[in-house]
């Protein structure tokens, strides 16, 4: 294999590893500000309970999350020198200012943990509020970059040289606005399906007693309300996104959807497998004018295909695929997560069958798939380029050697830690059992 | 042309920083792992002071590459290529030391497996951090077009071995040096009398190898030799700064053992201030002898002054941030003497 693909490799990798920590540090720090406020609100012990053990989660997961965003920031300069090497030029300012964001985001976690019992409850809401900005506002700072990398914009490339640099113009590129509300909508979503997910476990096994249900029960609406909303909002933030690749980025596009030939009423292909021999997606079903209304806005607008580009610079294909599974994923989200909802307010004595927690311990698992295939689809389609149109991936990547092995031992080391993470995560939390946390009588102090 | 050198000025303070906050970080780690059997006390105070401080240590890190990259992608082009294989390694390491340093303060039976991590790791990455420097003076990088590092001379050079010695010296020295000043804080007078033992032990060691590590300079880097002749008098304050230092620790106290370690720390600081600037005061404009100047790496002169800005913004909302963090943990009698519960907890 030569070295462009092994770069590739180990660097998606790395960052599919990353983005399973990242986007529950982005989605979870905003649930326990949530119950943090819940518990001030309500004066419900529940609440405090809940995000002393929600924090304590995240700090397990913070632990994988710093060293593996060490990985990545460090990795990128190892892996994609001549990528760096104009992103320095052009695009640093984000990245320094979530250098910034990152700090105040550890700082004040640390005070939120470590001084927990020193504070006063308005002082730490304040300071889980300052983590969950913190980590926001990183999830935004990253995302510009990677925008950037989609719709370049605040340079010229002259001959090799970077001239005309407008920092300014570059963070606020074509695709930035809308990518940045998407990354932040999933990652609020993701990491309330994940409390979802748990709470509806929980639920679903007959030994707890009453206090330890009405707990779960508690979490379990929170986090779906904050999940429903999330989600909800997500899909609507789909229809601007597609309508910005639609002016920007026609070739991702066209990609996405398998549609090969330019056309007016150009029809949604769902699922299928696109083949470039017949120029058609197979085995899909295509609803008509459909792609033109979400492009455009009108069911009779132009959407380019495939065809109009060279075929040497087209994503691979299946990227169609990630698009329809990433959509999939959002809509039947959004669809079990309205239904709990309605049911629980319909049927409010009953609570919620066996089949439907199972349905809602789904939710999580299924959520980060989505976030999973979402960046990988967002990233291979816009192959063979790093910066579209600007710098292909094979001028980015580095020229050294010794890659293979690098992979191996990087590998290893994932595969140890979600190993060991899940058994911290498992060995925690059956030590300290939620009954004993509830029945503790000395109320605030943790 | 005074735009790269305030940059690579600014870059200084980062790796200063980062050396000072480093080695200290690591070193606390090797204390823990060295008096884990006999002297719990020591180790439990090392333990303590990790606890809230690695995670701020680390980002030190990122700020160093990611400064790096912003004011010399050029520098970030031909460092990510040549040092690939060190960095790599260090990213492990340092993954599977902030994992464990985690995951023990949630599980009590890592601990003792932490112990160890954070011991070894706290020896192997400063080690491989710091030898990146004599590799920098020129000499170690071979091919044409496809550059990379020559391991074995790199490996037979000495200047490499006197180099990492002298970085462990130091890190070990300054990470008892303050932990010392930790253990008076807190009124543990037991631990205080380990560190400082081991500061009193440490300080002459530390200069020999920072004197040996010049020493071999002076074959391999005669160019280097030379700017540093004409900043002497840095050199000779860095040295008169380390002597009152050293001295500090037989200073009166009103506690029962001699030695004021406050002061020992901030002019050590201040001695490693100056000889790390007048060590890359010589260096200059050399980033990789003699391949990369600064003026070569250097970054888009409007991306410069935003980075400025955005250094001043950060550094605006940062300060009061770490004041109430340094109020919380490193003066609140209440943590520094650690009530047991607490320490379970998180």
């Amino acid at each position: 294999m030569d070295s462009v693909l092994l770069s590739r490799m180990l660097f998606g990798t790395s960052m599919a590893f990353h983005i399973i920590f990242a986007t529950l540090g982005v989605g979870v720090t905003l649930m326990i500000f949530f119950a943090e406020l819940m518990h001030w609100i309500r004066k419900d012990r529940d609440y405090g309970v809940m995000a002393k053990r929600w924090t304590k989660g995240f700090a397990i997961l913070l632990g994988v999350a710093i060293p593996s965003g060490t990985i990545v920031g460090v990795m990128l300069s190892l892996l994609w020198p001549g990528f760096m090497e104009i992103v320095g030029k052009v695009i640093a300012v984000p990245f320094q200012i979530e250098i910034f964001a990152f700090f105040l985001e550890a700082v004040f976690m640390s005070i939120y943990v470590y001084a927990a019992d020193r504070l006063s409850s308005v002082m730490r809401i304040i300071s889980v509020a300052v983590v969950a900005f913190g980590a926001s506002s990183s999830a935004v700072l990253i995302n510009i970059a990677h925008s950037w990398m989609n719709t370049p914009a605040g340079f010229q490339l002259t001959d090799g040289r970077v001239t005309d640099v407008d920092p300014w113009a570059a963070v606020l590129n074509a695709s930035m606005p809308v990518t940045s509300k998407h990354v932040l909508a999933t990652a609020y979503m993701t990491g309330a399906f994940v409390l979802v997910s748990i709470a509806a476990y929980r639920l679903l096994r007959k030994a707890s007693s009453d206090a330890e249900r009405t707990y779960h029960k508690k979490g379990l609406m929170l986090a779906l309300a904050v999940a429903l909303l999330a989600s909800i909002y997500t899909a609507a933030n789909g229809h601007d996104t597609a309508k910005m690749l639609h002016n920007e980025m026609p070739l991702k596009l066209a990609a996405a959807e398998g549609l090969f030939e330019t056309q007016a009423s150009a029809p949604l292909a769902i699922m299928g497998i696109p083949d470039p021999e017949q120029e058609a997606v197979v085995g899909g079903i295509e609803i008509p004018g459909m792609l033109s209304w979400l492009a455009t806005g009108s069911t009779d607008g132009v959407v380019q295909g495939l065809n109009d580009f060279p075929q040497d610079e087209w994503p691979p294909l299946f990227v169609h695929t990630l698009f329809n599974l990433m959509v999939g994923i959002g809509f039947s989200l959004i669809g079990i997560a309205g239904f709990a909802l309605l049911w629980s307010i319909f049927f409010r004595k009953r609570g919620f069958p066996a089949w439907l927690l199972i349905l809602l311990i789904a939710t999580g698992p299924l959520s980060m798939l989505g976030i999973e295939f979402g960046w990988i689809f967002s990233c291979v389609a816009r192959q063979p380029w790093t910066i579209y149109g600007i710098q292909l991936t094979s001028n980015a990547a580095t020229q050294s050697g010794n890659i293979g092995i690098l992979f191996i031992l990087f590998i290893t080391l994932y595969i140890v830690l979600l190993v060991l993470t899940s058994l911290v995560l498992k060995y925690f939390f059956s030590r300290n059992p939620l009954q004993r946390e509830l029945t503790v009588s000395n109320g605030e102090a943790f | 042309m005074t735009e790269p050198y305030i940059a690579i000025l600014i870059i200084w303070v980062f790796l200063f920083v980062y050396a000072i906050a480093g080695s200290i970080d690591f070193g606390a780690g090797f204390w823990a792992m060295y008096y884990s059997d006999r002297e719990t006390s020591a180790t439990v105070l090392a333990n303590r002071y990790l606890s809230p401080s690695w995670e701020v240590t680390n980002v030190f890190l990122v700020l160093l590459v990611i400064a790096l990259v912003g004011f010399f992608p050029g520098a970030a082009f031909y460092m990510g290529t040549l040092m690939i294989l060190p960095f790599s390694l260090v990213l492990i390491l340092l993954t599977i030391r902030s994992a464990f340093m985690v995951f023990s303060f949630t599980v009590k039976k890592y601990t003792k497996a932490l112990v160890y991590i954070s011991g070894i790791t706290g020896l192997l990455i400063p080690a491989l951090m710091i030898a990146v420097l004599p590799v920098s003076i020129g000499g170690f990088i071979g091919g044409g077009e496809q550059q990379y590092i020559l391991f074995n001379e790199t490996l037979a050079s000495p200047a490499v071995y006197t180099h990492v010695g002298f970085g462990l010296a130091t890190e070990l020295f300054l990470s008892a040096l303050l932990l010392s000043d930790y253990a008076r804080e807190a009124g543990e007078e037991k631990a205080y009398a380990i560190y400082r033992k081991n500061a009193v032990f440490l300080g002459p060691v530390t200069l020999l190898f920072a004197v040996t590590a010049l020493l071999t300079l002076i074959p391999e880097a005669p160019w280097m030799v030379e700017s540093m002749v004409d900043v002497w008098y840095l050199f000779a304050l860095s040295l008169i700064a380390a002597v009152i230092g050293y001295s500090s620790l037989w200073w009166p106290s009103k506690s029962a053992a001699p030695g004021r370690p406050r002061a020992g720390v901030l002019l050590i600081v201040l001695q490693f201030g100056l000889a790390s600037f007048a060590y890359g005061y010589s260096h200059m404009p050399y980033i990789l002898y003699p391949d990369l100047t600064i003026q070569d790496a250097f970054t888009d002169p409007v991306m410069f002054r935003w980075l400025l800005y955005g250094y001043g913004g950060g550094l605006a909302i940062l300060i009061p941030a770490f004041y109430i963090f340094w109020r919380l943990f490193m003066k609140d009698k209440r943590y520094l003497q650690g009530k047991p519960e607490e320490e379970n907890q998180y």
